[in-house]
Parts: structure tokens; C-alpha cells; sequence
């Protein structure tokens, strides 16, 4: 985990995160998980009638694995701001490829302000999501109090 | 393009932060951090409870008998609506716990093409039970309606 801004520079790369393949199953687990009950994403019927070819995932499943990859790089208390734009649907058997990369690091007060850029594609890599956010940092970790054993 | 300031009342929605739902929503998302699920992990961390992850302030505005009505009043079948964007500022964590105040207001309802194409902006803020806000969040829909009359 990243816990100061001495451990990020400009051009940094986030590790990337693979996520499963979306079957109905995960569709159905985050309809009930998420509140989010639109049938377009578990009742293929209902797809079909709107004129999909299929369900497709909830556009928030999508960013929770963004958010995934972030929370897995700093603390959350951390971020300060996060964006997505939902460029295309990400359908059954696709497997979101999550990438970051730190495009901005600026001194703001005491803290440092690092943008990331941020990218889903799907295994193919066609691009599904694009986004940013912003994590505040502290110059440099801050010593713990630890007592030293002195004798 | 004709952009109509749509003023139609939202009243607050109260939530209470639920624990298995946490853990039920960690679990559809394939969560692997023991925060976002095990209470004694989250402690651990230093949080008082499971942490709410980024994007579960939507998770929690949604519910309430039919989140979809506001969009119904406004002639949006919830079948044509697609999200196009959403934007979340942090100001402090939600945990498990936690009772939440959404007021949400819509902030543009934008129709080009004579209404076939549609987009609705919406501004949510989520105010804990200390009065402090937590997150403010904003989610563009698309609606498209290839039948609209103009």
C-alpha cells in the first residue's frame, strides 16, 4: 500500500487488476448486492425487448472493480475524488482489465494531490471505462511512536 | 438542444449502514480485503466497523421501495436508461453503523435530437448522523428513445 507521496511519482503505473469473466450469476449477485433491480441487467427478456442482444453489466459493477483497483493501491480514507465515464457495455463472458496510471502530482497545503488516470478494458482490450481520481498524501510517512528498547 | 431545469421534490431518504449488506456487496464484487467484510479486520485497520467501499454511497440511495419512480414521473422507461457518467467527492468514511441522509436534487434534463436522445444529470449528497457530510456523488443517464414524438 502506498502511504506517502515519496512513493509515487508521475508515470507510476498502478498493478493491474484482472477481474472473472461476468456470467448472470455475478449480474444477479450485484442486483441484490448493489439495490440496483433494473431487469436490463438480470432478465434477458427484458434486455431483449429493449432491443439488447443480452443482459449486460450494471454500470456500477463496473467502477466497484475500479474502485477495487484503487483501494488496492492506497487506503481509502485516502481518495478524494473518483470519475467515471461508462464508454461501452461490458457484456457476458467479458472480463474487465483494470490499469492506473499517476498523471499528476502537485503539492496542496501539506498534502501532496496525485491524479490518476484510470482504464477498463475488456480481455480484447477494448475499451470499456475511462476515469480519474484523486488521492491526497502526506509528504512522508509519519514515525510511529514505537518505544525503543535502551539499555 | 433544450435543457428544462426539472424541480420535482425528492424527499431525503434515511439509511441505516448494514452490515450483511456490506458483506453481501463485497462478495459480488469479489472483494478480497478482510475491511470491506470482517469486522474485526476493519477495527484492526483502525475503522470502528466495515468500511463502506467508494462506490456503496450509490448502493445505500437506492434503497427505498422504487428508486425508479422519479425517472417514471418524468416519462424515462428505466429499460432505455443507460449511466453515462458518475463522479463521487469523499469527505469521511461511511462504516457499518452509520444512518445516512440522501438529499438528491436533479441538476439538468437535457433532450436533443426532438427527445429521442435524453440526459439526465443528478446531484446526491449523503449526510452521516454527526450532520457531516460524507460524500457528494453525481450520475449522468443517457435515455434513448428512438419512438419520442417531438
Amino acid at each position: 500500500m502506498i502511504e506517502h507521496a515519496g512513493q509515487v511519482a508521475v508515470g507510476d503505473h498502478l498493478p493491474t487488476l484482472v477481474k472473472p469473466p461476468i456470467t448472470r450469476a455475478t449480474l444477479a449477485y450485484f442486483c441484490g448486492a448493489s439495490n440496483d433491480h433494473n431487469p436490463m441487467h438480470i432478465d434477458p427478456d427484458a434486455a431483449r425487448a429493449a432491443g439488447m442482444d443480452d443482459v449486460f453489466a450494471h454500470g456500477m459493477l463496473n467502477m466497484a472493480y475500479l474502485g477495487q483497483l484503487l483501494t488496492g493501491w492506497v487506503a481509502q480514507e485516502r481518495l478524494r475524488s473518483f470519475e467515471v465515464k461508462f464508454g461501452a457495455i461490458v457484456r457476458l463472458g467479458e472480463q474487465l482489465v483494470c490499469t492506473g496510471e499517476v498523471i499528476e502530482k502537485e503539492l496542496d497545503g501539506d498534502r501532496w494531490r496525485i491524479g490518476i488516470r484510470l482504464r477498463a478494458t475488456n480481455q480484447a482490450g477494448e475499451e470499456k471505462l475511462t476515469g480519474e481520481a484523486v488521492v491526497a498524501l502526506p509528504a512522508a510517512l509519519v514515525e510511529a511512536a514505537t518505544p525503543t528498547t535502551e539499555h | 438542444m433544450t435543457s428544462t431545469f426539472v424541480d420535482i421534490p425528492i424527499p431525503p431518504l434515511v439509511v441505516e449502514v448494514e452490515k450483511w449488506q456490506l458483506r453481501f456487496f463485497a462478495k459480488a464484487v469479489g472483494e478480497t480485503n478482510p475491511i470491506y467484510f470482517d469486522e474485526t479486520a476493519a477495527r484492526a485497520a483502525g475503522h470502528p466497523s466495515i468500511l463502506a467501499p467508494p462506490t456503496y454511497a450509490v448502493t445505500l440511495s437506492l434503497c427505498e421501495a422504487d428508486p425508479y419512480a422519479r425517472y417514471r414521473s418524468l416519462g424515462i422507461d428505466w429499460c432505455r436508461m443507460l449511466h453515462a457518467h458518475q463522479g463521487f467527492e469523499y469527505f469521511t468514511p461511511i462504516h457499518a453503523g452509520d444512518r445516512l441522509r440522501f438529499q438528491s436534487r436533479i441538476v439538468d434534463f437535457i433532450q436533443r435530437r426532438q427527445g429521442r436522445l435524453k440526459f439526465l444529470i443528478e446531484e446526491t449528497e449523503a449526510w452521516n448522523q454527526d450532520d457531516v457530510l460524507t460524500t457528494r456523488f453525481r450520475k449522468t443517464i443517457v435515455i434513448r428513445d428512438p419512438e419520442a414524438q417531438p
